[in-house]
């Protein structure tokens, strides 16, 4: 069977943010670029589900620029997938990135399980996994931490509010985004990493998809950054006076209480 | 003007506060605002809905709707959508919100902005606010394309008057329109705590690694008691099984946004500032001085967390009770 991951490259979050001239975005130089955390745990279990089913094969797929997304592509390879495929496009929004990879998918055909990660850190926005499961006219589970196959059927566990978890069943084919807690991502060995430097990554043209452009749904603008916080009042004097100090600050200044 | 449709979620009968945010705000924006709301409990909340600004609510009462399933919201979603031809929609941007909306708007063919911090509605026009890169930037999404522009708000961004129980809405009853599910929930599996969610608290008390050992959360329960807060973690304790996955704050757990966040022996690693960052109030207790969180935070104190978090919880109790 085929087992696909969807992923998005992210800048790391240590790396410092610069906002673009225009305030469209981000100043991409300098930025350090890293597979979104949440993939790791998607990449990995499509590795355990394909080495249980025997003739399985991951393909991992990323929509963005290609010139920096095929790094991503080459850690997932790394870490085991087996083809990956890049869909060389700027400026794409949640739903054209959704619609890119649910019409790739399609076209490769044999889809089984697609498995994302929950939100990716860059937009917080969690979506593109719902709206590929629409295009694509299949179910989805967000916010799994254990998954299981049966064959047919997926059996997910979905973590909700409160410390509460739903156990869903979906018929496949069916979209999993990852939670953290799924697995252990395991690291790129150095043969992995060897042997995805030599792999060839299918290109696709966003543009050769036929999306209208009108499946842009979404643009931002006005990005700034977060204005400078005051600085900390540190309270003195032995831990009971900077208890009542704290209670009287929190009460008569901040006003939180 | 045109109509505002909010996504009334409730948990057991009781409206959810971040769902009377958004009933406020759209009833200010001098919209219509209409009400969707699902389950055996929908009859409950549609007296709170309309005291809190909806002339009109929508209910499924089916008891197949009392839990979450994506593909039965979508389908009644869309329906009542097509019924009402609203121009916004409003939800919290809630596990069932942000799982639920994608979907819808992808059915529906138009754009969904998550994850956001301000609203700004302006008769048919909506300008929201999100953070990006985990707070380090903050954009403004503007909608193209989308014939109804759908906003998803974190909790605790809007402020909550009074309800006004003078007024009243008009229930409308809707058929369960969803058939045929390739998706069956088997079970709910209740979580520990009665507490709010982390992403819902109004006030967090959240522990690092500084409460030297997982028996030292206890004086974080006993403050949270007195405060009323919900109990969040550094992914340091996640790891290490003090703590569930559940109250992990930052990236790779949970993005908070309490009034107030009170941070016991945390030393303010980038990952957990990520996820509690946008706290309107940050207190910072740890015996490092030179501790990052310091530099994120509004008010600090320097010394043992395990002996300034009791006289903490005693000085609360005094104010708290006056």
């Amino acid at each position: 069977m085929k087992i696909f991951v969807c992923i998005k490259q992210v800048p790391d979050t240590e790396t410092k943010i610069k906002i673009s001239p225009d305030q469209t975005g981000i100043d991409t130089a300098g930025i350090k670029w890293v597979m979104n955390p949440y993939d790791e745990y998607a990449v990995e279990e499509a590795n355990k589900l394909r080495d249980a089913n025997p003739g399985s094969q991951v393909w991992v797929l990323s929509a963005g620029p290609k010139a920096r997304v095929v790094e991503s592509l080459r850690t997932a390879l790394a870490m085991g997938a087996d083809e990956a495929i890049v869909i060389n496009g700027e400026g794409l929004d949640n739903f054209s990135t959704a619609k890119a990879l649910a019409e790739v998918i399609k076209a490769e055909g044999g889809m089984k399980i697609i498995f994302t990660g929950k939100l990716a850190i860059d937009d917080n926005a969690s979506s593109v996994s719902q709206m590929m499961a629409e295009f694509l006219n299949i179910p989805h589970t967000t916010v799994v931490s254990k998954f299981a196959f049966n064959g047919e059927n997926v059996t997910v566990e979905r973590d909700v509010e409160g410390g509460a978890k739903e156990v869903v069943q979906m018929m496949t084919p069916a979209v999993v985004g990852a939670n953290k807690g799924l697995n252990m991502p395991r690291y790129a060995s150095l043969p992995g990493i060897m042997k995805a430097k030599k792999k060839v990554i299918k290109e696709i043209e966003f543009a050769s998809l036929n999306i209208p452009a009108t499946d842009i749904k979404v643009k931002y603008s006005g990005m700034t950054l977060p204005a400078e916080k005051p600085a900390v009042k540190m309270l003195s004097g032995d831990s009971s006076a900077q208890a009542a100090e704290l209670v009287k600050l929190l009460r008569d200044e901040a006003k939180v209480l | 003007m045109g109509k505002v449709l909010v996504f009334a979620e409730q948990t057991n009968g009781k409206l959810k506060r971040s769902s009377i945010e958004l009933l406020q705000a759209a009833a200010k924006s001098g919209n219509t605002v209409v009400a969707v709301t699902f389950g055996s409990h929908a009859g409950d909340v549609t007296a709170a809905i309309g005291h809190n600004g909806a002339s009109e609510v929508h209910v499924v009462k089916d008891a197949s709707l009392d839990s979450y399933n994506p593909e039965s919201y979508t389908a009644n979603m869309v329906a009542i959508v097509n019924k009402v031809q609203p121009s916004i929609i409003l939800s919290s941007a809630s596990s069932t919100g942000k799982d639920l909306f994608p979907r819808v708007a992808a059915r529906l063919n138009t754009g969904v902005a998550s994850d956001c911090t301000q609203l700004t509605i302006n008769g048919d026009n909506v300008t929201a606010v999100k953070p990006m890169y985990s707070g380090k930037a903050f954009a403004t999404v503007n909608f193209e394309n989308s014939p109804i522009k759908i906003v998803l708000m974190r909790a605790n961004q809007l402020p909550v008057e009074a309800a006004d129980t003078s007024k009243t809405a008009n229930v409308v009853e809707n058929t369960n329109s969803a058939t045929d599910l390739k998706t069956l929930i088997k079970e709910i599996v209740k979580g520990a705590s009665e507490k709010l969610d982390l992403t819902e608290a109004n006030i967090i008390v959240s522990g690092g690694r500084g409460l030297k050992e997982a028996a030292n959360f206890k004086v974080l329960n006993d403050l949270a008691d007195v405060l009323g807060a919900t109990v969040g973690a550094t992914r340091a304790v996640v790891d290490a099984g003090w703590v569930g996955h559940g109250m992990q704050v930052g990236q790779t757990g949970k993005t908070v946004a309490p009034s107030l966040y009170i941070a016991v022996g945390i030393s303010g690693a980038i990952q957990h500032l990520a996820g509690m960052g946008s706290s309107k109030v940050i207190v910072a207790i740890n015996s490092d001085a030179n501790a990052p969180i310091f530099q994120k935070a509004t008010y600090g104190i320097v010394g043992d967390a395990l002996e300034i978090v009791p006289k903490l919880t005693e000085e609360f109790k005094k104010a708290l009770h006056h």
